[in-house]
């Protein structure tokens, strides 16, 4: 399916990109900062995260961001992650402009209220509780990260190193982090719905042009240095059951290999058919659940497996069963008709995203933000051209021992 | 000059004519329903098949789920291997789902693929053979989610309030134990099935832009099965038994940093008057990021990530439900704060302002909640399930354009007195 947009570059330079779909009564603001927890300080990590809380607490012109919008009938949320930070707002279209007037004002300077800060430090205090201490095996994706990468800030998560460096951030922090970060030369927007371009355009030009444009950031990120042996990490904890988790150096999301890299995710944990399920959990029996998957991150990232062990099974037969099914991929051509399965989910899985609003309005932002917003509509056709051969080669490459971070994760009861 | 102190001028969401795309019903020559919603712009169809097969027909504990979820696990002709392999070649998913009063299947497919799906689908419901050791695969994985699933402070929160309310033996408050896993035997999984699927009634809903032959796929491939239309379901109608305590405090794990909080009362089904109405004074409480909960709990205070409350989707019986996770120090200070924020609700009329932007809000989300297909087919299917008509759609809508601030506090008063709830932190 094709998506129809228009794109424009309004006076201050802000990127605008207009979806019309007047089989919709709604219409979706979208604002995406090119900023995520990849360009954090080390010593302040979890910064960008919880800057996004502090943008729903009020900005220049407009003590109160969620009632104007409530009273308009629209609902909005966001998410951060280790590359980006994305707004968005759905409301009925005849109330896009509300959605315009505080998407802008926070955009040209937020209140940097004392108080809105003490109280979100303690509201992401929770949420790192609730997410990841208060909960079995939660510290997992914390060591994985930091044994797979040394260098390059994605060591950390989103939500921060820890609780210590969310609970010490400052409101000078705040403020410096606002002027680098967010403003129009760092950030692109989306309209999507029923409105008519020329409409949208106008509203854009009136609400986000005259914003000053600020200064472009200059990603400068330290390069994650090529692995050279294999890494494990054994740790000991108070959970249930055994848990296996190994992570393999892959490339960027705008790296040519991409495409070949999601779909041997999708061969070897993408549902009940997947490779991984039915010989590691059907016909072996060796762990009770198993899965394959990938952030499809802005720098180099990482294929991840993870499963837990039925009870009684030794770690090191876990991971050399493991091994025994990448090694297939790799030396092995699979069947045209097994590549083309994993072509028709992702198929099928791009329609199906697609027949979100909300989804299409955020996508085109993050296919802008990858280079360029044409990208989303010849997504399909580049896993077309995913040939058997690519898929060994590529998974000889991947799943080279050296290339790997294995954690096993021991019950201690 | 721009005035940016100045909100734009908006159309109020209550002014808006919101109606429910139609739904179409047909009925096979076996006499299953089918509810057909054409509409939508992309070419991905869903089909929901509604078994009257869930957890309150079941005699042993964990039956009803174990062969909705082992109609995957093989036929006569087809290994589960196989059927897995059939629909994701498609890029098909069939996922199930066992609740309470039903069990569904559930087809989201690509439209050209179809009806090449559909005979398979059929299959499963007629002709499924629950080999022994996909039950042995079955047993071993589930008891070991649940061995994990029992470390989360919020799932044991979430089993012990349904008992409290309903009691452990109905089957709203039931849960499952370690051993109801080992005691499942393939042959009462056969008996089930052979009542309540092969010979037991159904409801199918099809939604997305459908193809122009609909009809007819759906008679071949469900018209000649050996199942009815739902006729008069007879639902289990077993007694209610609350608690005689009210206040609980279950220590889960030492070394947890939150407690699993919930806050709860039985609430009437939505056949009451009151449901509507309280659906909206809901709203207001805890129903959404701006509700008074969450402006006070985790925007003014922050003791918690989020705070919500809702009635939940029952049939037979409703419940209020407040549930949170906050820290294991502000744990009781939170408690209070949810009283305290029912009391302003029974002793304050809400201001005008607040309610009218609750009605924009409720009336506006919901203008984008029946924005597609599948969406509105699931409003179709609550109401159907629920023994409703698209009356009752229209009602809520009047309800909330209508509603004023007396009422809310009448029904605050009815229904939002601290001794009525019970009240649960797993820490």
């Amino acid at each position: 399916m094709q998506i129809d947009y228009k794109k424009f570059t309004l006076s201050n330079g802000l990127r605008f990109i207009v979806h019309e779909d007047h089989s919709t009564p709604m219409a979706v603001l979208n604002v995406l900062y090119d900023v995520g927890a990849r360009d954090e300080d080390p010593g302040k990590t979890g910064f960008a995260h919880l800057f996004e809380h502090l943008m729903f607490g009020g900005s220049v012109n407009i003590k109160d961001f969620e009632s104007p919008l409530l009273m308009a009938g629209g609902e909005n949320n966001a998410f951060t992650t280790n590359d980006l930070t994305n707004y968005y707002i759905q409301l009925p279209a005849e109330n896009i402009e509300t959605a315009c007037w505080l998407d802008s004002d926070r955009m040209l300077s937020l209140a940097f209220s004392e108080k809105s800060l003490d109280v979100q430090r303690k509201v992401v205090c929770e949420e790192f509780k609730e997410h990841y201490i208060n909960r079995p095996y939660g510290d997992v994706a914390f060591k994985l990260r930091e044994l797979a990468y040394k260098k390059h800030p994605y060591r950390w998560m989103t939500i921060g190193q820890e609780l210590s460096h969310i609970e010490n951030a400052k409101l000078a922090d705040v403020k410096a982090f606002f002027s680098k970060h967010y403003c129009p030369a760092n950030a692109i927007l989306v309209m999507a719905g029923n409105i008519r371009t020329d409409k949208a355009l106008a509203l854009a030009e009136k609400w986000f042009g005259h914003i000053p444009a600020g200064k472009k950031y200059i990603r400068q990120l330290p390069v994650e240095p090529e692995q050279d042996a294999a890494r494990v990490l054994e740790v000991k904890a108070d959970v249930p059951l055994d848990a296996l988790y190994k992570a393999f150096h892959v490339g960027s999301r705008t790296d040519k290999s991409y495409y070949a890299m999601d779909l041997i995710g999708e061969l070897l944990g993408g549902g009940g058919s997947s490779r991984l399920f039915q010989t590691l959990v059907k016909e072996k029996k060796l762990f009770s659940n198993i899965e394959c998957y990938h952030f499809g991150s802005s720098d180099p990232g990482l294929l991840l497996i993870e499963g837990k062990l039925i009870k009684g099974t030794p770690m090191l037969t876990a991971d050399q069963a493991i091994r025994e099914e990448l090694d297939k991929l790799s030396s092995a051509t699979i069947s045209e008709k097994e590549l083309m399965k994993v072509k028709n989910k992702t198929e099928s899985a791009i329609l199906f995203e697609d027949m979100s609003l909300m989804n299409r309005a955020s996508n085109l932002a993050m296919y802008e933000l990858m280079g360029d917003v044409a990208f989303m509509n010849t997504e399909l056709d580049k896993y077309m051209n995913v040939t058997t051969g690519e898929i060994r080669d590529l998974s000889a490459s991947i799943f080279d021992e050296k290339n790997s971070s294995s954690l096993f994760y021991y019950s201690n009861n | 000059m721009l005035n940016r102190k100045a909100a734009p001028e908006i159309t109020d969401a209550v002014k808006f004519q919101l109606s429910l795309p139609p739904c179409q019903k047909i009925s096979l020559r076996n006499g299953v329903e089918v509810y057909l919603v054409d509409m939508g712009t992309v070419d991905t169809l869903m089909m929901n098949i509604v078994f009257y097969a869930g957890n309150c027909f079941e005699t042993e504990n964990g039956v009803a789920a174990a062969t909705n979820f082992m109609l995957k696990s093989g036929t006569r002709s087809k290994t589960a291997y196989e059927i897995n392999d059939f629909f994701e070649y498609y890029g098909a998913y069939l996922n199930r789902q066992s609740g309470h009063e039903t069990a569904e299947l559930t087809l989201h497919c690509m439209k050209k693929n179809f009806a090449e799906l559909l005979p398979v689908v059929s299959e499963l419901i007629v002709d499924s053979i629950f080999p022994e050791e996909e039950l042995g695969i079955y047993k071993k994985n589930m008891q070991q989610r649940l061995q994990v699933n029992l470390r989360k402070n919020d799932f044991i929160a979430g089993r012990l309030i349904d008992s409290y309310l309903f009691g452990a033996a109905h089957p709203y408050g039931k849960f499952h134990s370690m051993e109801d896993y080992a005691a499942l035997n393939v042959q009462e999984i056969k008996d089930f099935y052979n009542r309540y699927y092969l010979g037991g009634r159904c409801i199918i809903f099809i939604a997305g832009p459908l193809p122009s032959g609909i009809r007819d796929l759906a008679e071949k491939n469900f018209g000649n099965l050996p199942l009815h239309g739902p006729g008069k379901p007879d639902l289990a109608t077993a007694a209610i038994l609350p608690a005689k305590e009210k206040k609980y405090r279950v220590s889960n794990d030492p070394d947890s940093v939150q407690g699993a909080i919930r806050i709860a009362r039985n609430f009437p089904n939505r056949h009451h008057p009151d449901f509507q109405k309280m659906q909206v004074l809901n709203n207001i409480f805890g129903g959404f990021f701006g509700s008074r909960l969450m402006t006070n709990i985790r925007e003014d205070k922050g003791y918690t990530y989020g705070i919500h409350s809702y009635l939940a989707n029952l049939i037979q019986e409703s419940t209020l439900m407040i549930s949170t996770e906050a820290g294991k120090d502000v744990s009781e200070s939170t408690i209070s704060e949810v009283y305290l924020e029912m009391k302003r609700l029974c002793e304050e009329p809400v201001t005008d302002e607040e309610l009218k932007t609750s009605k924009n809000f409720m009336i506006g989300t919901l203008l984008g909640d029946l924005d597609g297909p599948f969406q509105v087919a699931g409003r179709w299917k609550s109401l159907v399930l629920n023994g409703l008509t698209e009356a009752y759609f229209y009602s809520g809508i009047e309800t909330i354009k209508n509603i004023q601030p007396a009422a809310l506090q009448e029904l605050a008063n009815k229904y939002l007195n601290a001794p009525d709830f019970y009240e649960l932190v797993v820490f």
